[in-house]
């Protein structure tokens, strides 16, 4: 895991158990806040060679798969990392920001045929290997260049509905012998322009005063979306598989499940998948709620009708779209991992905690994880 | 029942429904009629200035309501076609198909057009300099609709799961340039798995603009034989150059073949056999040995239950790049030793261009044509054989042929290799 709270488990363990405050910086994109990465030193995960070939969204992912590989206890030169199936929920890189606004400008200053001066200035402006920076499968690409893994690779693109797709595939891939070993993650990026501009368009991003993600569904200038900046990687693996190879056992994802639809039919869908997931016997939920206003408090509204403890992971760590489920799953598995409930949590009786995704968009989903058998 | 399983003993998966959109035309009549005949769908292109473009040319699909518009409505648009098509011929309920969906996509990213437009409306109310403040401060409550369709990544899959009423949510993946094969192998993993009994497969890539031609043309990717467009691609011969972006969607509808005999649905074809494989070498050039490439063909084959002598007919990957061509000879020689010399491998981009995402999906349809139509469509524009590659590609004229197995091969940037066996109805 990487994120504004640092980079590796041990960094993350205070936000595991809910005694991690945000970080937050207001000034870079001021009005807007962003959770910005933590110091990260690549060069332990990554060559200067390849690093140079990614930017900052491919280089969090792929630093992010190899504190996953090595966590996992396999190493660079282990031939199971040619077996392993990689699934990378993706969207796309960061475009030049200086190449497009010279180009807005001088459109501006009054050029006058807007396609001809695109076609002149990306031709002229564009460093030639960015388009590789920029491609979603490209991300998986440097994870198999750097780490070796090449089992095989596939990227899902759609927001956090990438994310949960990646762990419920894997999930279901491993479940019936399909694959013993995945590699499951996502990154991304909120300190761009164009991330906040895609967000401004699609949601809303927050401004000014920083608040939790349950407090951010009014609408106004406070409401909306944090970004924050990071990656998680998760290893999962066939039970006798791991045991096998004494591997560290984490936690146990025992079912995944999702859906998608109209707005109008959310409630439906949401008491399906409670029902589905029977969130009724979970001992707690891990919300990633976006703070995306409605669908937020939609889910809010959702979350209250349980009657079970609850937390929400954005508040303390930001929003990373794809990472989101991905991200609340690692958090998860490590407080179990260390025998607590996540974020601490009270709660009254044994069962799964259940990590729920809603997406700011769309998409919803329940990922059930346990502790691992001592 | 056990006649229903694979020689792995999983559910045999039937096609029941395909559909296609290329620069040749709209439907799979069309499209083969064309295909077979050896015309080319390459042309300069219209839709967009080409000044300082190195490529002026594309197979890009002009023909569909739409195809003026955004990316946005070019790939949905060619996916619904695609999909409508392959839905009518399966018999699935209008509207709702109920099965799974997926979905192989171009990545997207909110366009110029709108960029422009974003800027001056901030520029209007906030009277800032021109560049991403303006665009944002207009884009809270202003985007227009384009904008907001062109920046989310699910919008196009989410569209479709409506229109055609999908089950559950869809996936959207990309593997570059195997994406349509990888669609079509994860569609038929979730039917194996037993989650789903049907599944809507589609690749499609309404995705060429200024932009994108300029971004491969950085890369060297594309062919510049501009002078005469349709035969700029020329897979396997010496003076190929690059590929030819080009546009379109290709459809499956998938079932287990027990569900489509108890429902009376006619079986169309067999989709015997997927493998996949990455490479770890470089981002845009293949592993000098081809051992990626060659587990790929090799776990696709070892998959459907089939040895090398097995497969009538090769629909190759073909890009028409120097790089392409050679290594994926090379691996095929490595799989099929002397038997490749008595296989017969063609290009469809040598008459389409490469559709990119939608290739794989898109070629899977032609292979299965193939087999159903008995005619193996040619490599066109091969006047000049490479004498480094020893094929029989099927040159410039169709032949006719008896085919119960193709493999399919699709390779990409980043290490993507997937390959499909497709095959006749058992008898």
């Amino acid at each position: 895991m990487v994120s504004s709270l640092g980079v590796g488990t041990d960094a993350h363990m205070p936000a595991a158990l809910g005694k991690a405050e945000p970080v937050i910086d207001a000034e870079t994109f001021a009005p807007f806040l962003v959770h910005p990465l933590s110091e990260v030193e690549w060069a332990t995960q990554i060559s200067k060679r390849d690093q140079r070939q990614m930017e900052q969204w491919q280089r969090t992912g792929t630093f992010a798969a190899g504190l996953a590989l090595e966590d996992a206890g396999i190493s660079t030169d282990d031939p199971l990392r040619s077996a392993i199936d990689m699934t990378v929920a993706a969207a796309g890189g960061e475009r030049d920001v200086e190449v497009d606004e010279h180009i807005l400008q001088t459109m501006a200053d009054g050029a006058n045929d807007a396609q001809t001066l695109v076609n002149e200035k990306l031709s002229t402006d564009l460093r030639p290997t960015l388009f590789l920076a920029q491609l979603s499968n490209l991300l998986a690409g440097n994870i198999s260049i750097v780490h070796k893994v090449t089992g095989s690779s596939r990227t899902f693109m759609g927001e956090e509905g990438a994310g949960l797709s990646a762990i419920q595939n894997s999930v279901a891939r491993i479940k019936t012998g399909q694959s013993d070993i995945a590699l499951v993650g996502a990154s991304y990026n909120g300190q761009h322009w164009d991330t906040i501009l895609t967000n401004e368009a699609l949601a809303k991003v927050a401004r000014g005063t920083f608040k939790p993600v349950f407090d951010r569904t009014d609408g106004g200038d406070e409401s909306g979306l944090v970004p924050g900046s990071g990656g998680a990687f998760l290893v999962l693996e066939e039970m006798e598989h791991a045991k096998a190879r004494d591997a560290k056992i984490y936690a146990i994802i025992t079912d995944a499940v999702s859906d998608q639809g109209l707005d109008e039919r959310f409630d439906k869908r949401m008491t399906a998948l409670a029902d589905y997931a029977n969130l009724e016997g979970a001992a707690c939920i891990i919300s990633t709620a976006s703070g995306a206003p409605a669908r937020t408090a939609a889910e809010k509204a959702f979350l209250d009708t349980l009657n079970k403890p609850y937390r929400e992971t954005t508040s303390t760590i930001g929003f990373m779209r794809e990472v989101q489920s991905i991200m609340a799953s690692a958090l998860t598995a490590l407080a179990m991992d260390a025998g607590q409930t996540p974020f601490g949590m009270e709660v009254d009786h044994d069962g799964p905690t259940a990590v729920l995704c809603v997406g700011h968009l769309s998409a919803e989903g329940v990922i059930l994880i346990e502790g691992a058998p001592r | 029942m056990t006649k229903h399983l694979d020689h792995r003993g999983r559910p045999i998966i039937a096609i029941t429904g395909f559909g296609v959109v290329s620069s040749l035309g709209e439907g799979w009549q069309d499209n083969w009629r064309k295909l077979t005949s050896g015309v080319s769908g390459i042309h300069r292109i219209t839709r967009f200035p080409t000044e300082h473009l190195r490529t002026t040319m594309a197979g890009t699909v002009d023909f569909l309501a739409g195809a003026n518009g955004s990316s946005y409505e070019r790939t949905f648009g060619f996916a619904k076609s695609a999909a409508s098509e392959a839905l009518v011929m399966a018999g699935t309920p209008e509207g709702s198909f109920g099965g799974a969906l997926v979905v192989a996509a171009p990545p997207v990213e909110i366009e110029w057009a709108e960029r422009f437009e974003l800027d001056k409306l901030g520029r209007a109310s906030d009277s800032d300099s021109a560049g991403y403040r303006a665009m944002v401060s207009a884009a809270h409550g202003n985007a227009p609709l384009a904008a907001k369709r062109a920046a989310r990544f699910g919008e196009v899959a989410a569209n479709l799961q409506a229109e055609f009423g999908s089950r559950g949510l869809p996936i959207t993946l990309s593997t570059a340039c195997a994406s349509g094969a990888t669609a079509i192998q994860t569609a038929a993993e979730m039917l194996h798995r037993g989650e789903t009994d049907r599944a809507l497969a589609i690749g499609t890539d309404g995705s060429v603009t200024a932009e994108a031609l300029i971004r491969f043309s950085l890369l060297s990717a594309l062919s510049t034989q501009n002078d005469d467009p349709k035969t700029a691609s020329k897979p396997f011969s010496k003076d190929r150059d690059g590929f030819v972006m080009a546009e379109g969607a290709g459809a499956f509808v998938l079932e287990t073949l027990e569900a489509a005999k108890a429902r009376g649905a006619k079986v169309l074809g067999i989709l015997a056999g997927c493998g996949e494989c990455a490479d770890d070498f470089h981002r845009t050039r293949s592993k000098p040995d081809g051992s990626p490439a060659i587990a790929a063909v090799r776990r696709a084959l070892d998959d459907a239950g089939i040895t090398p002598g097995e497969v009538d007919y090769i629909n190759a990957h073909g890009t028409s790049t120097p790089e392409n061509d050679k290594m994926e000879y090379m691996s095929l020689t490595s799989v099929f030793g002397e038997r490749l010399g008595g296989t017969p491998i063609s290009s469809n981009k040598s008459m389409i261009g490469h559709t990119l995402t939608a290739a794989g999906a898109i070629e899977a349809v032609f292979s299965l044509l193939a087999i159903r139509e008995s005619t193996l469509p040619p490599t066109v524009n091969h006047q000049n054989p490479d004498p480094a590659i020893d094929l029989d590609v099927v040159p410039n004229e169709k032949r006719d042929a008896t085919v119960s197995r193709v493999l399919s091969n699709s390779f990409g940037f980043g290490g993507q290799n997937a390959c499909l066996v497709i095959a006749a109805e058992p008898e």
